[in-house]
């Protein structure tokens, strides 16, 4: 009998009564008394030096109150990246100051220059059109090729970077020696170019601010579609605007999706604050579909050669690759992290490899800036790898699931240390493997290929085992890595007299169900019902502090925040019965909702303790403060590490190239699972954004900087009939060691496994079929590409 | 969005009548104009709605066994009130856009635009029907005159489209997988005097006929009579979603499947 409460349950998503039924409240649908709108001038070149604006025009036309331009940000700070990269000489990275409004230069189709506040929105827009029109911008030749990038020393994104080169990144630079000769004795060696497509993210709300400032009491306040409210106000106090952090309010209200795209600071959340401080009126500022398009964080953008020596039995030997990466035209929070310490450092995947180096060079170019997107590094490793691996597989025609079975590493290696600086602390992906296989029925594989064949239709199965680094993370090894953030979380507990709780997250909950499975962990601990509990995020000045949810983070991190809060209200609540109930603190026991005195049947309900936290009639004053109510923060002392194996089967038309997913199977580790129901649907939609990447994604730039997929009329994204009916399991658990909860994170995984099984898959059928010279299709496999590639 | 009149009129002499003021613009549907505006691409003075003309909206069978459809008659309406005349063209309209589009969207409003991947110019070309405006009759043939070009003038409206019923029709449409227009359609119509197949989606010059495809399907309807055919040659649309060749490969793809399913 599944539990129907608590840890375990599929509990019903309580968010969804208010999301599903138009009662959610996001950050345009909230009206302020005395509001204007602010509309964003942007760059419709991608590269062009700004001669001269002129905002007259538009400063008389009606309704009108302020325009800003880049001058009247000069003296103020800039957005920073919020890790420091070294390159392998030493040097630090290239970074260059991202103003509030481009000054001097725009670097991309999009990249905001001017910004008009009117009373209203239609009269920013004309008001925004009439700058533009007065706008004089002298067009520089695009930088949008990143190989032409670094190869053209004079045509510069900025002019202070000579190359165009942000960083030239080694990891682990020591082993790059033993690497080349590992590799040059390898038996023999794989080579594989490939890109990692693109992505706009697409999230389903665009991004808003809303700027309001209190004249009288010099208070700021910022209502933004953050996946991290602190976040964000450390940046605008800190690093842009210089406002006290005292005086800003940092509110995330409910949030339509980010898949890390509302991860970071953007210079609109810092307009509405500036304008809303010199009007004195909220001002507010909502994205178009469009501006979404072209300034919301990109995804991915990697070019990569990779290599795998390996023994003519398929024993990997030696990983070798060679990354361009794609940082856009300025530097996004995350977005040095993303190619380095959430890539390379994933680069042996789940295999026991001796020896492993990644190059990665960071390229500036004339295009919206990339950062984390869904998965955020580990795709593109896991992509890199598992399409590598397969190609081995084929050419010294080894079975790719043999392969990998004999590569995986064993449940008894663990704790192990890879090459490339992770410890995995447990892991069981034979497991994974044989329960993928299994519910894949992959020995039927050859009948159902049989069929598809007299249906004129080419059937192959793709694999990928995959494994990933999240609930990030721990600030002692982050900072060494050059993070300037600590990436631990807080909770406050909040008992109130009538034993209801509030908890104050620090995890941002944007669609994941935090409302719901973090009061099931809560329900757990204390033995009372769900609907006691409430779950509060998403406002700086209601939560102590908080690293937001990305990096599949939230409960592996907050919720072992919360998990020690909790504790503290059971010690707590021990002192207070031990008084009650004249008992030795030591002798209570906390268990089933009741302090109870070991080995009698005197006890206390946890209402009771709570009541006289508040009413302290009979309460021991004298040695400890009345009120039930906790906090604290949570630094992990490792990453987790989900893996599973993916299997997909596809058909491909082969007069079309279109390709279908038949099947697609999931077995996941995310260790213990709290809520099976939200844990599928974060794989079911993970997956379905894998898909998007392999299938039908596509962002693609012209050779002007034009973003060409600037809109659902050209940019694919995945629909129901694109994606089949996942199977999809947890049941291989091996819970993380080291988290209380021993916990994982699940939010990424599909996104990160299930590229390369889709492109897997579909390289099998066409080889199946005899088309032997198709060692490997780009991303995203079209239709148009899947044949062109049958013709050659 | 930019301010515009609105004119709503009843009659198709008051309709014309209102869209000879300036910068004045007829609103069918308005899938794609709406969109147009929205991003301030377009800014009509004044929009003139089609869709409160009683006399341009329905389908009927006129005498000569023609499917006559108002020109103001949705996408939903045709694949609904057709399927019992010309199953093939209300199969054809059943599949445009989505629910939303086709509850708007006008059989007049895409003639008239004309855009080189909507299906419709296909099942008219495909048909030879004839198109009906407030001041005469073209024939498809002479109708279509390139991407987004028609025969219609200025303020001209269709009131109208006859389409002469088949004895077998289908359309085969390939998606371009973004926005589900046609990257390639085919509509293959056989009629007692020969066989139309009429192309969307794939070339640069708009909906087209494929001749030899006709020859050869008129001689012997079967799919298998075009396989000898090279596929169609021309101006082939080459963008992000598939390459000249692609498409005019597609074309024969399509065409064939569309034989087949008309049976």
């Amino acid at each position: 009998m599944p539990k129907d409460h608590g840890i375990g349950a599929s509990s019903k998503r309580r968010e969804d009564i208010r999301f599903l039924t138009g009662r959610g409240a996001y950050t345009d649908d909230l009206a302020m008394q005395g509001q204007v709108h602010a509309v964003m001038v942007r760059a419709n070149v991608a590269h062009g030096r700004i001669v001269s604006i002129d905002t007259s025009a538009a400063a008389a036309m009606p309704g009108v109150l302020a325009i800003f331009t880049g001058a009247d940000f000069a003296d103020v700070g800039g957005n920073p990246a919020g890790w420091l990269i070294h390159s392998r000489d030493g040097s630090p990275m290239r970074e260059p100051k991202r103003p509030v409004l481009a000054h001097g230069k725009v670097r991309h189709v999009g990249d905001a220059y001017a910004a008009v506040v009117a009373e209203t929105h239609e009269q920013a827009r004309d008001a925004a059109e009439a700058v533009a029109a007065g706008t004089e911008i002298e067009e520089l030749p695009a930088i949008v090729d990143m190989a032409g990038a670094v190869a053209n020393a004079d045509n510069r994104v900025h002019d202070e970077i000579p190359d165009n080169l942000c960083f030239d990144w080694g990891w682990i630079e020591a082993n790059r020696d033993a690497v080349d000769a590992a590799m040059k004795a390898a038996p023999h060696v794989t080579t594989l170019e490939l890109v990692n497509n693109r992505l706009v993210p697409n999230a389903m709300e665009p991004r808003a601010s809303i700027g309001e400032f209190n004249p009288g009491t010099g208070d700021y306040k910022l209502t933004t579609t953050s996946q991290n409210p602190h976040l964000t106000k450390l940046l605008v106090c800190a690093f842009v605007l210089g406002i006290p952090e005292h005086k800003l309010t940092v509110v995330a209200p409910d949030v339509g999706g980010g898949f890390g795209s509302k991860i970071y600071h953007y210079g609109e959340e810092a307009l509405v604050l500036a304008a809303a401080k010199k009007l004195g009126r909220p001002v507010r500022w909502t994205a178009e579909r469009s501006e979404s398009f072209l300034t919301d964080a990109h995804g991915r953008d990697h070019v990569t050669t990779i290599e795998v020596g390996a023994t003519l039995d398929g024993e990997i030997l030696a990983i070798r690759t060679n990354t361009l990466a794609n940082v856009g035209a300025y530097l996004s929070n995350f977005s040095t992290a993303t190619p380095t310490f959430l890539h390379g450092t994933l680069m042996a995947g789940p295999y026991k490899v001796p020896h492993v180096y990644v190059n990665l060079k960071a390229v500036f170019t004339n295009t919206a800036p990339v950062d984390a997107y869904r998965g955020a590094g580990r795709p593109e490793a896991t992509y890199s790898l598992e399409r590598a691996i397969d190609k081995m597989a084929r050419e010294l025609k080894l079975d790719p699931v043999a392969v990998r079975r004999k590569n995986l590493l064993t449940p008894d290696q663990f704790p192990y240390t890879t090459p490339v600086g992770l410890v995995y602390d447990v892991g069981n992906y034979q497991a994974t493997l044989d329960k993928a296989l299994d519910m894949a029925d992959l020995a039927g594989f050859e009948a159902r290929a049989a069929k598809s064949r007299a249906a004129g239709k080419l059937r192959g199965v793709g694999l990928s085992t995959w494994i990933e680094a999240c609930g990030i993370a721990p600030s002692h090894l982050v900072g060494q890595l050059g993070s300037r953030v600590g990436l631990y979380d807080a909770a406050t507990v909040r008992v109130s007299a009538t034993g209801t709780i509030q908890v104050m997250t620090g995890a941002h909950s944007h669609g994941q169900g935090h409302e719901t499975v973090f009061a099931q962990v809560v329900a757990e601990k204390l033995s009372i019902p769900e609907g006691a509990v409430e779950i509060v995020h998403g406002d700086t000045s209601k939560i102590p502090f908080g690293m937001g949810s990305y990096g599949s983070r939230s409960l592996a991190v907050c919720g072992s925040a919360m998990d020690r809060a909790l504790d503290k209200i059971i010690a707590k609540g021990k002192k207070i019965a031990a008084h009650m109930l004249e008992a030795a603190e030591g002798d209570i026991t906390f268990e089933n909702g009741s302090f109870s005195v070991a080995g009698t049947d005197k006890a206390k309900s946890f209402g009771e303790i709570a009541f006289s936290a508040y009413v302290p009639h009979n309460y021991p004053l004298e040695t400890l403060e009345p009120g039930l109510e906790e906090t604290a923060f949570y630094d992990p002392n490792n990453f987790t590490y989900p893996a599973g194996a993916y299997l997909c089967e596809v058909e491909i038309d082969p007069d079309t190239g279109k390709v279908t997913i038949c099947s697609f199977t999931c077995a996941d580790d995310f260790g213990n699972v709290m809520n099976p129901m939200v844990v599928e649907g974060q794989v079911h939609g993970g997956v379905a954004q894998g898909i998007g990447q392999a299938l039908v994604e596509h962002t693609a730039y012209d050779e002007n900087g034009q973003l060409l997929t600037a809109s659902y009329m050209d940019y694919t994204m995945p629909r129901a009939d694109d994606v089949p009916f996942y199977q999809v399991d947890h049941s291989c658990a091996t819970p993380c060691t080291h988290n209380p909860l021993g916990v994982k994170g699940c939010g990424e995984a599909g996104a990160i496994g299930s590229p390369p099984a889709v492109v897997n898959a579909v390289i099998d059928a066409l080889h199946r079929a005899g088309m032997t010279h198709v060692t490997h299709i780009d991303m995203p496999l079209t239709p148009a590409r899947v044949w062109g590639a049958m013709q050659a | 969005m930019y301010n515009f009149e609105f004119a709503k009129p009843a009659t198709i002499t008051d309709a014309v009548k209102a869209l000879a003021a300036e910068d004045a613009q007829a609103l069918g549907g308005g899938q794609t104009l709406l969109p147009t505006m929205k991003q301030r691409l377009a800014s009509p003075a004044t929009l003139v709605s089609l869709n409160a003309i009683p006399e341009m909206i329905g389908v009927c069978v006129n005498d000569k066994g023609e499917v006559c459809i108002g020109g103001a008659t949705t996408h939903a309406t045709v694949a609904q009130e057709a399927r019992a005349h010309y199953p093939g063209l209300a199969a054809l309209a059943s599949q445009i856009g989505d629910p939303a589009v086709r509850n708007r969207g006008t059989i007049g409003g895409s003639l008239a635009n004309n855009d080189p991947s909507a299906c419709y110019p296909a099942a008219a070309l495909g048909s030879g029907a004839l198109i009906k405006t407030n001041s005469r009759d073209i024939a498809a043939d002479a109708y279509f005159q390139g991407m987004f070009a028609t025969a219609l003038a200025p303020g001209e409206i269709i009131t109208e489209v006859r389409f002469p019923v088949p004895q077998k029709s289908n359309y085969q449409k390939f998606v371009q997988p973004a926005s589900r227009f046609a990257l390639v359609g085919v509509f293959v119509a056989k009629y007692a005097d020969g066989v139309r197949v009429a192309v969307t989606g794939a070339s640069t010059d708009g909906v087209f006929r494929w001749a030899e495809a006709e020859a050869a399907l008129s001689a012997d309807f079967a799919k298998g009579a075009i396989d000898a055919l090279s596929p169609p040659k021309g101006d082939m649309i080459a963008d992000l979603h598939g390459s000249a060749d692609y498409r005019a490969h597609l074309v024969k793809v399509m065409t064939g499947r569309a034989v087949a399913a008309a049976g």
